[in-house]
């Protein structure tokens, strides 16, 4: 082993090697997935939503006036995701749901059935997470009201005392309510003890929204093809 | 073992009847002075900061509201330049203060025009410094391993490529005829690393592959990193430096051929074992699962190779720090490498995945195991750089014994409460309720171990002190050479004592 063209070509192909069949290969069919329906059945040969799709390698249409999924983010959602990826929230909280019998995720309530690749093919950036510090967020927004979000970011104490995940309060803005216009309907309630002074209060900032749609958007409550609900 | 004369000769301090070889090492070892102090005083200062970031970290797992109202500093932000700091500020200055040196040595290649790798220590410290300053400010992206914002990146392309030209120009004018197991690795290191970034920064930032590729790209990439940069820098190091410390040759020129291979083969398919029960497609995460399991070969190969050249010379290796510090890490190797290799079977993997299990394995390799070595290799670097003796050797055992206890304090720490989070979290009553059915009480049960967590944070940040002082006091201090020839030792040696 003295050769420098030896050594090169061998820790070349090793590296080419896996490269090519965890990264390359995985793309070669995955980017052949399109949102679907959960319906095999295409009984009128129209233009259907979403597309085509394949199934085992065989491509099929969708069933016309039935929503394909997934859907991608838009709007507030998408600047919102934006957000929670500049927070580090992936750090402590995964999106991606085990099938039953591997994990409690089923019986935790984490989702009705485990998540495919095809959930994630609208995504720009796929942040399927390593960590459950806190609980998945897979299907967060089926979970809590608006108001919920909002509290639990500005102070988890409020909603979940002892918690461990941060404050989110400088997505907040602490303001005088205004003498003219009265409080702001934007602003939140909070319990007593978290109230700012009287005659202040509390109002979330853009990015708060944005976050808080970004959460209010993640659902996997749809079937597809290759996945039925766990019964 | 080798049947060359002069690769035992090279190797070993007994070899010095040799006048010109020790002339060349010393031209070497001039012609590196000033890149590789560069390198390493910048990586002792990533070292530093590094820390600080960890311990803030650290307390604010257990304390949300300690910092809690600045935004630069939330959980997720410092946690993200915490590892940055430590991967690209410090592992990676100081692989490129060891491992150019290292490889002009036993080229015997003097490394002419060093002021290209100065420029590229100027390079190297500008990217890491915009890289974590992004990170801080809000503009980090969601990949883990590749947090830092995308301007970063060109420089950082820059900078491997100007580094590891010199590595490779060192080894291709060698002036030897043998090659040592030690070149083999960094060469292959040097080659792996800018490719994986070049490739990962492709395909998750400039044009992202779809949907869970960016997964798999992620984990391929983060896990590469660990497994075909930093091992191998490391595993390099360990076979430079246990023979030439303890004067008598490696055990095993085959077996060491053999542990080179096997690692270059099984471990880049690795990584995608953090995805396990992942969303991507199953026979990937079956590969990935043979392949953590293989690994056991290339493990027990260095690790029987490594202990059989040290057996019977244990006192000669407490005495010194270098040895002292690498053989740690080696041992390390060995236990953090069976425990990865048990963490991708799919049963244990149910329970640590997802916990702060792995955060306490991560830790063990890229601390227990890289770090310690790379200290190792300081202690014996920096005096012959600087042709004078450490200062302090009481500052050097605070190190040893702050690093090398945070360090097992927190792996245990971070394994056993995780193990518990993990068990809690999947355990279910008879009729399919989840038994800690508030997840709250889970993560009021990991607090006593996030807190001994912080604790070892602590250790480790005296023993980076005492390091970081004596380091300083060394390159300022005034004696001269000649003053002090003697190494520095820790403890009597067998002929002392
Ligand atoms: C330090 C780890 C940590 C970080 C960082 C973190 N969280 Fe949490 N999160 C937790 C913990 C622990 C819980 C469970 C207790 C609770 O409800 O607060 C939780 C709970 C949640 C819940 C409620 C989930 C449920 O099903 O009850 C949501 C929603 C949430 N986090 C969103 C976020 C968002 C958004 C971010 C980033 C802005 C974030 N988290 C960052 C630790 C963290």
């Amino acid at each position: 082993m003295k050769s420098l063209p030896l050594i090169f070509l061998g820790v070349f192909f090793t590296l080419a090697f896996s490269w090519t069949g965890i990264v390359l290969t995985s793309q070669i069919q995955l980017k052949e997935f399109t949102p679907a329906t959960p319906d095999l059945v295409d009984s009128q040969d129209q233009p259907a939503p979403g597309g085509k799709y394949l199934v085992d390698g065989e491509t099929i249409k969708n069933t016309p006036g039935m929503t394909a999924n997934p859907q991608p983010l838009v709007g507030e959602a998408q600047r919102g995701k934006l957000v929670y990826q500049q927070m580090g929230c992936l750090y402590c909280h995964s999106q991606q749901v085990r099938r039953q019998g591997f994990g409690a995720d089923f019986e935790r309530g984490w989702g009705q059935r485990q998540s495919v690749p095809r959930d994630y093919i609208e995504q720009d950036r796929v942040m399927l997470g390593t960590m459950r510090t806190g609980p998945d967020l897979t299907n967060v927004g089926l979970r809590y009201s608006e108001l919920w979000q909002f509290q639990h970011l500005y102070d988890p104490q409020i909603t979940s005392p002892g918690s461990i995940m941060p404050p989110y309060g400088f997505l907040f803005e602490v303001r005088e309510i205004s003498p003219l216009t009265g409080p702001s309907a934007e602003a939140i309630e909070l319990p007593e003890a978290y109230q700012p002074p009287a005659g202040y209060e509390v109002v979330p900032s853009r990015r708060a929204k944005d976050l808080v749609a970004y959460l209010m958007s993640l659902h996997q409550d749809y079937e597809l093809p290759e996945i039925k609900f766990t019964q | 073992m080798s049947s060359n004369p002069s690769l035992l000769q090279s190797l070993s301090p007994t070899g010095d009847a040799d006048i010109s070889l020790k002339a060349r090492l010393g031209e070497v070892d001039a012609s590196m002075r000033k890149p590789a102090m560069l390198f390493l005083v910048s990586a002792v200062f990533w070292l530093l900061l590094g820390t600080v970031f960890a311990l803030v970290a650290a307390i604010k797992a257990t304390n949300p509201d300690f910092l809690g109202g600045t935004e630069w500093l939330t959980f997720g932000r410092v946690r993200s330049a915490h590892l940055n700091a430590m991967i690209f500020g410090w592992g990676n200055n100081v692989i490129f203060a060891v491992a150019p040196w290292i490889m002009g040595r036993l080229s015997r290649a003097r490394i002419r025009h060093t002021s290209i790798l100065l420029i590229a220590g100027i390079f190297w410290n500008i990217a890491v410094t915009v890289g974590i300053f992004g990170i801080l400010r809000g503009d980090m992206i969601g990949v883990e391993w590749l947090e830092m914002p995308s301007y970063a990146a060109p420089l950082i392309i820059i900078t491997y490529a100007l580094v590891g030209v010199w590595v490779i120009i060192a080894f291709r004018w060698r002036q030897t005829d043998h090659v040592y197991v030690s070149q083999w690795y960094l060469l292959a290191a040097f080659f792996w690393l800018p490719w994986l970034y070049t490739v990962a920064q492709i395909m998750l930032i400039f044009e992202p592959a779809t949907g869970v590729v960016q997964s798999l790209t992620n984990w391929w990439f983060a896990h590469n990193v660990l497994g075909l940069w930093l091992t191998p820098i490391a595993l390099g190091v360990a076979y430079y430096l246990i023979p030439k410390v303890l004067g008598r040759p490696i055990h095993s020129y085959y077996l060491s051929v053999v542990g080179f291979w096997a690692l270059a083969l099984f471990y880049n398919w690795a990584g995608v074992h953090h995805l396990i029960g992942g969303p991507v497609p199953a026979w990937v995460i079956s590969a990935g699962t043979v392949a953590s399991v293989m690994m056991v070969i290339p493990v027990l190969v260095v690790g029987i190779n490594h202990h059989l050249t040290v057996v019977g010379l244990h006192k000669e290796g407490w005495a010194s720090p270098t040895i002292r510090f690498v053989m740690f890490g080696a041992i390390n190797y060995t236990f953090v490498s069976l425990t990865g290799s048990l963490m991708a079977l799919r049963h244990v993997n149910e329970v640590t995945h997802f916990t702060h299990f792995t955060v306490g394995h991560a830790h063990h390799g890229v601390y227990a195991f890289f770090t310690m070595i790379m200290f190792g290799a300081v202690y014996y670097m920096m005096p012959r750089l600087l042709l004078r003796e450490w200062p302090n050797a009481f500052l050097i055992k605070v190190h040893w014994w702050m690093a090398g206890m945070g360090i097992l304090l927190m792996v245990v720490a971070l394994q056993v409460g995780g193990w518990i989070q993990g068990l809690q979290m999947n355990a279910l009553n008879e009729d399919g309720t989840p038994v800690y059915s508030s997840f709250i009480q889970i993560v009021e049960n990991t607090r006593p171990w996030l807190w001994l967590r912080s604790l070892s944070g602590l250790m480790i940040l005296i023993g980076h002190l005492a390091f970081g002082v004596n380091v300083f006091w060394m390159i300022f201090s005034r004696r001269r050479a000649g003053e002090q020839t003697a190494p520095t030792l820790l403890s009597p040696t067998t002929e002392q004592a």
